[in-house]
């Protein structure tokens, strides 16, 4: 828990611990919103006793979008292009919360070779999540190396990302009833190269950088976070699989074809940035699972119902709830619609912004570097925190 | 060296000039290899456009930066401010002076050659803390003060390091250190004084500030370190006196360690240039390999292990000289 040091002060957080400027032999040091480390535009101020962190408070809202506010002005169809770019790194996790949240309300049937497009897609932009979230870890850690091979790999998946979306980072694929267009023949045999291709990558990930010794030193046992602690802020994702709690919205609460197929929740119990690594890199292994079985599963038919939802349909009086596993967590979308031409309101819950929350209590204590790591090791993506 | 004669003055105003050129030169040629080994190391081609393989990139990026705006922060101690890349680089050129390329290309061999490298070397963490301090900016700060302990950490295990072999030659002479090893590998310092070796070649990534001990800088947590607030010409500055430092350890190393301008067949200074540039090429890989220590691991690897065994390293070698 934070605990507040002007405990007589009222207000926020901000106000108690930083208004009133540094203490005696402390230093406050901005740390972005411009910061290599940062990732995008996060400001957080901290308090510094020497090279220890005495506070740490992220400061939002420099990248406020407004994206549940466009929800109540824009129709169901025009809203599905926000979605990718609330979390750009795992665009096709927000498609999906989205679409379902309006096909739960709509009341709407997915054809089953749109499910499973949903899932291949779904999953290989999991891939290409981590993979970004592994080269940009260790590039926070001071090797530059590691990123231009985990891109070098990612550029494969967007490829074929591009193949089923004509897109390549900000995805529009999903549309309401299933999904925009089929996939060309050819898409499965390059998918079908890809997965064993990708194990093998993998296993070069681990001898180049999970080894190594300076690595462990620096992640091993740093930014410990236990249950209690995941509890409180609501962390999900690979944050409480790192701290030993087996929750993925794929299980807890299976939607689309999910429970139809075999795959492991990788779970480790240090709580620290290693068993969060290794949460994620484990989970790249399960989604080519995952993409095997689909490959092999899935069967022809059309990808979007006989009467799909149109692009400004109005949405029935009511309201929906969708959840889904996006690659930092736990993605939900609620809807309320009064049956008008837009929705009503929107909510949009990202679980980065649960995962921010824990930071100021992570850091306090730690080394600049160490709050380095333990930043990197939350998996941001600042446009969802903000939205 | 006592008689102060005109050719003295002579071979040491050409030495300075030749020195220099060298520096500039090297400084260029290895941004150019750093790029290159980097863009080898991660499987992209590197600089390419610019000449044959790229090879004018660096003179490309030296122009750029003559022509640059130096910016200074509103509150800066301006004399100081530009002082420390001055005082950074120059030290350095007054140090390759008793750097034997081999018996000609020598500009000034004192008896205490070694001694002036040691002492000179330190200037450059001093020219570190006044950008630190002067820049008026918290990162610059850190990294200053981050250099400046490091720096100190490090020169003590390097020193016993070099004492050993200098315990071993009996003589702080570097051209009579070279002349007393063989040209075969076996019959150079290396074999004699593996620890040593270790111990001085993990003593210089923390001396020049190189990755994974380059936290002076440290990109990721610091912006960019101590010189954060440099632009242009003083940004150049402490970036040619940083690799023209990485060239003066690597040439101290051949000079102490691997036989200097000896080798198999053909003794010059050929031979010279191949093994520090070896050296150099091993410093780049390790750069674009390992991720960053944190501070207290550095410390640690220093005060707990480099400094004790650089100590018996010099008991086991002043014994043995006894002993013999």
């Amino acid at each position: 828990m934070t605990r507040p040091i002007f405990s007589d002060t009222k207000g926020d957080f901000y106000s108690i611990n930083f208004e009133k400027g540094a203490r005696e032999n402390t230093i406050i040091l901005n740390m972005g919103p411009q910061h290599p480390s940062t990732h995008g535009v996060l400001r957080i101020l901290l308090e510094l006793d020497g090279e220890y962190i005495v506070r740490a408070e992220p400061v939002l809202g420099y990248l406020h979008r407004m994206h549940e506010k466009m929800g109540e002005v824009k129709t169901v169809g025009q809203y599905m292009a926000n979605m990718g770019r609330v979390d750009y790194l795992h665009a096709m996790a927000w498609n999906w919360a989205w679409a379902g949240a309006a096909e739960r309300l709509a009341g709407i049937e997915v054809p089953e070779r749109a499910e499973y497009l949903r899932i291949i897609a779904t999953e290989l932009n999991r891939i290409a999540s981590h993979q970004v979230w592994w080269g940009a870890y260790i590039l926070d850690l001071g090797a530059f190396t590691p990123i231009l091979y985990s891109f070098e790999d990612r550029e494969k998946i967007l490829d074929m990302l591009q193949m089923m979306s004509g897109a390549r980072l900000t995805f529009s694929y999903f549309r309401l009833g299933g999904v925009a267009n089929d996939v060309p023949p050819v898409f499965f045999d390059r998918l079908r190269e890809f997965i064993p291709y990708m194990r093998n990558r993998l296993n070069m990930y681990h001898a180049l950088v999970t080894g190594n010794m300076i690595l462990k030193q620096r992640i091993e046992g740093i930014g410990v976070m236990d249950v209690d602690a995941c509890n409180r802020y609501g962390a999900t994702g690979p944050m409480c699989r790192g701290s030993g709690i087996a929750h993925d919205t794929r299980r807890a609460e299976p939607y689309g074809l999910y429970d139809r197929f075999d795959f492991n929740i990788p779970v480790y119990h240090e709580g620290c940035c290693m068993a969060r690594y290794m949460v994620r890199l484990d989970e790249i292994e399960e989604s080519l699972k995952i993409l095997e079985q689909a490959v092999a599963a899935i069967p022809e038919g059309p990808v979007l119902p006989a009467k799909p939802l149109k692009f400004n349909a109005k949405l029935p009086a009511g309201e929906a709830y969708y959840a889904v596993e996006g690659g930092r967590g736990k993605i939900g979308v609620w809807v309320a619609s009064d049956g008008g031409k837009t929705p009503y309101r929107i909510k949009l819950r990202a679980p980065g912004f649960s995962n921010l929350s824990i930071f100021s209590e992570l850091a306090e204590g730690t080394l600049i570097a160490d709050s380095i790591a333990i930043l990197g090791s939350l998996d941001l993506v600042i446009p969802e925190v903000d939205r | 060296m006592n008689e102060f004669s005109l050719w003295t003055v002579f071979t040491l105003v050409v030495g300075l000039v030749a020195i220099l050129a060298f520096i500039a030169g090297n400084a260029m040629a290895l941004v150019w290899m750093e790029r290159k080994v980097a863009g080898f190391i991660q499987r992209r081609p590197g600089p390419n456009q610019l000449g044959p393989a790229g090879v004018l990139q660096s003179v490309a990026d030296a122009v750029k930066l003559l022509f640059k705006q130096i910016l200074k922060p509103s509150n800066a101690d301006s004399i100081i401010f530009f002082l420390a890349p001055i005082l950074s680089f120059f030290p350095v050129a007054l140090l390759f002076m008793p750097l034997p390329f081999s018996p000609f290309f020598t500009a000034y061999s004192p008896n205490l050659g070694l001694l002036l490298i040691l002492a000179f070397s330190g200037i450059n963490v001093l020219a570190v803390l006044l950008a630190g301090w002067s820049s008026n900016n918290k990162y610059s700060l850190y990294g200053a003060a981050r250099g400046v302990s490091q720096s100190v950490a490090y020169e003590i295990p390097l020193l016993l390091a070099v004492l050993a072999i200098a315990f071993q030659h009996g003589t702080l002479n570097l051209s009579e250190i070279v002349e007393q090893q063989g040209g075969w590998p076996w019959q150079w310092n290396v074999f004699t004084q593996p620890l040593a070796f270790l111990i001085y070649f993990i003593s210089i990534f923390g001396e020049t500030n190189r990755s994974p001990f380059d936290l002076p800088e440290a990109e990721s947590e610091l912006t960019a370190g101590f010189h954060t607030e440099y632009s242009g010409m003083g940004f150049a500055l402490f970036f040619l006196a940083e690799y023209a430092n990485m060239v003066l350890v690597c040439c101290v190393a051949t000079a102490l360690f691997l036989g200097g301008w000896k080798g198999p067949f053909l003794d010059g200074f050929w031979w010279f240039l191949a093994k520090a540039y070896g050296l150099l090429f091993i410093m780049m890989w390790v750069r674009w390999t390992y991720p960053r220590a944190r501070f207290d691991m550095l410390l640690n690897l220093n005060w707990k292990w480099l400094l004790p065994l650089g100590a018996l390293n010099l008991l086991a070698t002043a014994f043995v000289m006894k002993l013999f």
